[in-house]
């Protein structure tokens, strides 16, 4: 099986952020990491490649400095990473970024699937995932929360969504395009991963390289605009104590005061 | 000059971090107070290759170099001291010395089931009558045809209760003192072998800490480590590896004091301001990143200089010295920004200073580390070529593969 990760670069989930008054949004010099949504398919992926054979290929739109994140996978046991770095790509909204995904899965050449994180802890639009689909026109299986069976011979996979309701078993063709919850927990990279991603030459393909003109691509591209950004207003948090004789007691004064507060 | 750090050294820092926040962090509290081993430590650090970090590859270890020895140190004991004890005992006093003086048998037999993490190890030195003064050890080695004959008692062995295999130092020739002492691999299954715990120590709890004693313990002239004699310069060349990983360790440590200080003083109120508003907070905050920074440099210097090859016991006791004394300040301080809570164990800094006082006393205490760079210093103390160096590393030769019998 070939199985494609397209990850995200995101500000470590611990990170303050700010937004300035022409609405630019900082992380100030907080680490950068591989999204941690992403490294939940990354782990799906690597346990699929070791149960069927095949390759795991990682790839990522970003500056430079995202072959960080590209490593980190590959130290994890991916076997190739790409980078798909223009200048003309900034600024892309999702659908844009999508496309140009597309365009690097397609160039790729036979992908049997594609494995990304729900959405990213940044953008949380969780929107790239729908539009890559529509892009490569394969099924969409989104908010997975388990691989029941693949059967690469017979070009099928079933899984389990997670959804409010509750859980959905659906069947669908392969090739196909999977988002990832929360459904494993995510290996440490290991040493000789590290040795590998740390000598890797890590490929770089830019608008040309995957057929895209710049007018395809980046902020003129793109549909979504912001007209503004600003932080959400603190909320104000207040602490209070219930106390009382007994245990049972508490409680009944808990529940009074949620009562009150139209919390129950 | 390059002050960055690799790719590799980076995400070695990051996957080490990551295993002591995500699985240690959330348990080492109520270890610590148990006085209670987490029992499955041995098998994760083996899992994630810690146990063989810088081991050659056809050793069973990962191939990584010194420097990824002491970032992992660093970040374990960012965590807890307990886990950094394992890397000092396990990897460097023990395995690094049959690296440095094994033979291609011993190094097969003993250090390949270390380095996967198979068999746990441990080192032997110390004694009820004697610490610093080494040479003044009373564990016999006698010789009787093919085997030496132990008898002895040896004592604050970290692991003693938990290790399979040990290294240790006895005397073969009790007329000629230091000359007369030479190292041995003993098995835990050797007979005569028996080992105890001790309670009751300030810190380290959730690492185990124990004796050995040996009654007429059979050991195979094969499991002689170098020469009849050599055991004294095969010990203090082992205190070279572990004093490197104390060092770094307590870096951590003094890191961890000061992202809890950091963290503290800027929440807590006094006065109507944030109490690292207030310049008496401030200094204690300024000495901890300052002695951070120079511990840092200095036991990387050391690294540097082991994978270079060069001796370095001069630079790595220094590092040690630096590094286990401002480990202590750092905690004392850390604890006074965190007044009343810094005094009890909801918070982490009160077992950072009960860790932070057993390093001014293992692996050579604050004051034999005083003298030693007093008298370098002052010229009268030279180190002089061992017959096995510990050997440079080079990447080739660390990744190689085993050649397929």
């Amino acid at each position: 099986m070939h199985i494609v990760v397209p990850i995200k670069q995101t500000p470590d989930t611990t990170a303050a952020l700010t937004v300035d008054a022409s609405g630019r949004i900082s992380w100030g010099d907080a680490p950068l990491i591989v999204n941690p949504w992403d490294e939940f398919a990354i782990e799906e992926s690597l346990r699929l490649k070791e149960k069927f054979g095949g390759k795991v290929t990682v790839i990522t739109l970003g500056p430079e400095s995202a072959k960080e994140a590209l490593k980190q996978a590959v130290a994890m046991g991916c076997d190739e990473a790409i980078l798909l770095h223009d200048p003309a790509f900034e600024g892309s909204d999702a659908v844009v970024t999508a496309a140009i995904l597309a365009a690097a899965i397609r160039k790729l050449g036979a992908v049997d699937l594609v494995f990304m994180g729900k959405e990213s802890v940044d953008g949380n639009s969780a929107q790239v995932p729908p539009a890559l689909a529509r892009r490569l026109g394969w099924p969409l299986l989104a908010y997975v929360g388990k691989i029941r069976e693949v059967d690469p011979a017979g070009r099928t996979i079933v899984v389990e969504r997670i959804l409010e309701e509750g859980r959905q078993v659906v069947r669908a063709p392969l090739p196909a395009v999977l988002s990832a919850m929360q459904m494993n927990e995510p290996r440490y990279p290991s040493f000789m991963g590290i040795r590998k991603a740390a000598r890797m030459q890590i490929q770089v393909w830019n608008a040309a390289d995957l057929g895209l003109s710049p007018e395809q691509v980046g902020a003129a591209a793109s549909a979504a605009r912001w007209p503004a950004v600003f932080a959400p207003p603190r909320q104000e948090v207040q602490c209070e104590f219930i106390q009382g004789e007994s245990p049972e007691e508490i409680a009944r004064l808990l529940v009074d005061r949620l009562l009150a507060e139209k919390v129950l | 000059m390059d002050f960055q750090l690799s790719d590799e050294h980076r995400m070695v820092q990051q996957m080490v971090r990551e295993f002591a926040e995500r699985e240690i962090r959330p348990v080492i509290k109520e270890h610590d107070r148990a006085q209670k081993p987490i029992p499955w430590l041995f098998e994760r650090m083996a899992a994630l290759g810690l146990l063989g970090i810088c081991i050659p590859v056809k050793y069973g270890g990962a191939g990584m170099d010194y420097i990824s020895l002491g970032l992992a140190c660093e970040e374990l004991e960012r965590v807890d001291s307990s886990l950094r004890v394992v890397m000092s005992v396990h990897v460097a006093l023990n395995s690094l010395s049959l690296l440095q003086w094994g033979t291609e048998e011993q190094k097969r037999r003993y250090l390949v089931p270390q380095a996967k993490g198979e068999r746990i190890a441990a080192y032997a030195l110390t004694e009820p009558g004697a610490g610093s003064d080494a040479a003044a050890i009373r564990t016999t080695a006698r010789r009787q045809g093919d085997v030496y004959i132990l008898n002895g008692e040896k004592t604050w062995i970290s692991l003693a209760d938990l290790a399979d295999h040990f290294l240790v130092i006895a005397k073969t020739d009790p007329e000629k003192g230091h000359r007369g002492m030479s190292a041995f691999i003993v098995e835990r299954s050797f007979p005569g072998v028996k080992t105890g715990t001790i309670h009751g120590k300030l810190g380290v709890r959730a690492g185990n800490t124990g004796w050995i004693v040996f009654e007429n313990t059979p050991v195979p002239v094969e499991n002689r480590l170098g020469e009849e004699g050599e055991g004294f310069y095969i010990a203090m060349a082992a205190l070279d590896n572990g004093r490197y990983t104390v060092a770094a360790g307590a870096t951590g440590l003094i890191r961890a004091c000061l992202e809890a200080s950091v963290k503290y003083a800027n929440e807590r109120m006094t006065f109507g301001r944030r109490i690292g508003e207030h310049q008496l907070v401030q200094e204690m905050i300024a000495k901890m990143a300052a002695s951070y920074e120079i511990a840092r440099l200095l036991y990387l210097r050391a690294g540097w200089m082991k994978n270079m090859g060069m001796r370095n016991t001069r630079e790595t006791s220094l590092a040690k010295w630096f590094a286990t004394e401002a480990a202590v300040q750092a905690a004392l301080d850390a604890i006074q920004i965190h007044g009343a809570y810094g005094y009890s164990d909801e918070y982490d800094v009160e077992r950072y200073l009960r860790n932070a006082k057993g390093e001014v006393i293992y692996e050579g205490t604050s004051q034999i580390h005083t003298i030693l760079q007093a008298e370098y210093a002052l010229g009268y103390r030279k180190d002089r070529p061992l017959r096995c160096e510990l050997p440079a590393y080079d990447p080739e030769l660390w990744r190689a593969e085993p050649a397929m019998a």
